[in-house]
């Protein structure tokens, strides 16, 4: 059986997205890869992160003696506040989100497709568990960049001419970054460009490896 | 004045219980979830439930509990995903889901509790959930229609509370629970601790008491945590 390469690992796809942050930029993470973001944020970018159960400017994981069971993520993982945390409702953390107040959402997906509609909630083949906030997030934030593998378990593209899988959101994707290559878009009205490839990556084997049309 | 705290649970909740009824509750996962008020529902047995909570609890703990005793009917949520007992009654047919995105949710309840029938959110649109829904368009821009949430009862978790119902909330255990407060026709409230008249500030005040109607000192504060994640040494 032939081998693919690899490209890049999960971590080295966090540290790509992490270059897309600016300074000053209010962030929302997915759950997943998107979490690994956070440890790649140079100390001369100033991010506040926001998670959407209702917590603005997350902090660093606890020590075992920080544990407090009312500070978590929206992965319901335990976490610690910093300087400028402040907390709100949900209707308000949702408020920031649909409201356009965060810049940036990196999350994952099961499939995006060429005209930039994204599915992420429903696994083919298991209970559906419901969208939580992924789709107030792909509606609301400004700019979407999806963190996936290029192929799925079973080597299906998962960048595609159409999602095959229920929908998350329309035209919300600006940005894919894969294990392969980096697509993106200067606006929704324009189709994707492959910006770049991982080592060992020729355009060839990507467009192989890909369903959906792409600009070189 | 009148009087807002009660003994226990069932004192607060008697009178308010009625098979069928619609239940809303705070909470965000385990994490500021009325604990002591479901474990009183529990006892109560009462039946076909209709609750509205963003999560539905894990097998053992927080709604989770009512899911066991067979006395939730219909749940709507955005996120459903830790509760196997969930998931087979589900698969077996047995139980009702209506998935309602989280943010689309909070909004329900904010618009119910402020006498807001509907509103127009870009959320959904294009997907399943938007199925047979009204949509309208402003701006070039595609919205959908979702109505608000009014509950016969709602159940909270505060961390303050003074004799008024004024509440104050700790952390991210505010999450649903101030637009729970809301949304209910009968609001009861379990909180951490009591504390006098005049002795929360005005200005820190994150729920006015209007919209309390009944208060009692929270006796399960076991505060389960999910996903305990921690570091081994200062960042």
């Amino acid at each position: 059986m032939e081998v693919l390469p690899t490209g890049w690992t999960r971590n080295e796809m966090a540290k790509l997205a992490a270059i897309e942050l600016q300074d000053g930029f209010y962030v929302n993470l997915g759950i997943g890869i998107p979490t690994l973001v956070a440890n790649h944020i140079g100390p001369e970018i100033d991010v506040t992160l926001q998670s959407e159960n209702g917590m603005l400017g997350l902090g660093p994981y606890p020590m075992a003696d920080q544990v407090d069971a009312d500070i978590i993520n929206a992965g319901k993982q335990t976490i610690t506040e910093l300087p400028r945390t402040s907390y709100c409702s949900s209707a308000d953390s949702f408020g920031m989100i649909r409201g356009g107040h965060i810049q940036l959402s990196i999350l994952g997906a099961m499939e995006v497709a060429e005209n930039g509609d994204i599915a992420n909630w429903m696994m083919p083949g298991k209970m559906v568990k419901g969208p939580g906030g992924a789709m107030d997030l792909v509606a609301g934030v400004r700019r979407i960049i999806v963190l996936m593998d290029h192929v799925s378990k079973d080597g299906i593209a998962k960048f595609r001419r159409s999602c095959s899988l229920p929908l998350t959101g329309q035209n919300v994707v600006d940005m894919v970054i894969t294990n392969l290559a980096i697509f993106e878009r200067p606006d929704r009205q324009s189709p994707f460009v492959l910006r770049r490839l991982a080592p060992g990556i020729d355009a060839a084997l990507v467009a192989d490896l890909t369903e959906a049309h792409f600009e070189r | 004045m009148v009087q807002k705290i009660y003994s226990n649970a069932v004192a607060a909740l008697d009178g308010h219980l009625i098979d069928g009824m619609t239940i809303v509750a705070g909470g965000f996962g385990l994490c500021g979830i009325p604990e002591t008020l479901i474990a009183a529902i529990r006892a109560a047995g009462t039946r076909d439930l209709t609750v509205v909570s963003n999560n539905a609890g894990v097998d053992d703990f927080g709604l989770g509990l009512l899911l066991r005793t067979r006395q939730i009917r219909k749940m709507i949520s955005s996120y459903v995903g830790e509760n196997r007992e969930f998931e087979r009654q589900y698969l077996a047919g047995e139980l009702e889901i209506e998935f309602s995105p989280q943010g689309t949710l909070a909004e329900r309840m904010r618009a119910g509790g402020a006498g807001i029938a509907g509103f127009y959110t870009r959320t959904g649109v294009g997907t399943s959930l938007a199925e047979g829904r009204e949509v309208r368009v402003f701006d070039s821009e595609t919205y959908l229609l979702e109505r608000g949430i009014v509950a016969d009862l709602a159940i909270v978790k505060a961390w303050r509370a003074d004799p008024h119902g004024n509440l104050v909330f700790r952390k991210a255990a505010r999450n649903f629970n101030p637009l729970a407060a809301t949304c209910g026709r009968v609001t009861i409230v379990e909180v951490e601790e009591f504390v006098g008249s005049g002795e929360i500030d005005p200005d820190h005040i994150h729920t006015p008491g209007v919209f309390v109607q009944r208060l009692i000192l929270a006796e399960n504060n076991e505060k389960r945590i999910e996903q305990r994640t921690i570091r081994a040494e200062a960042a």
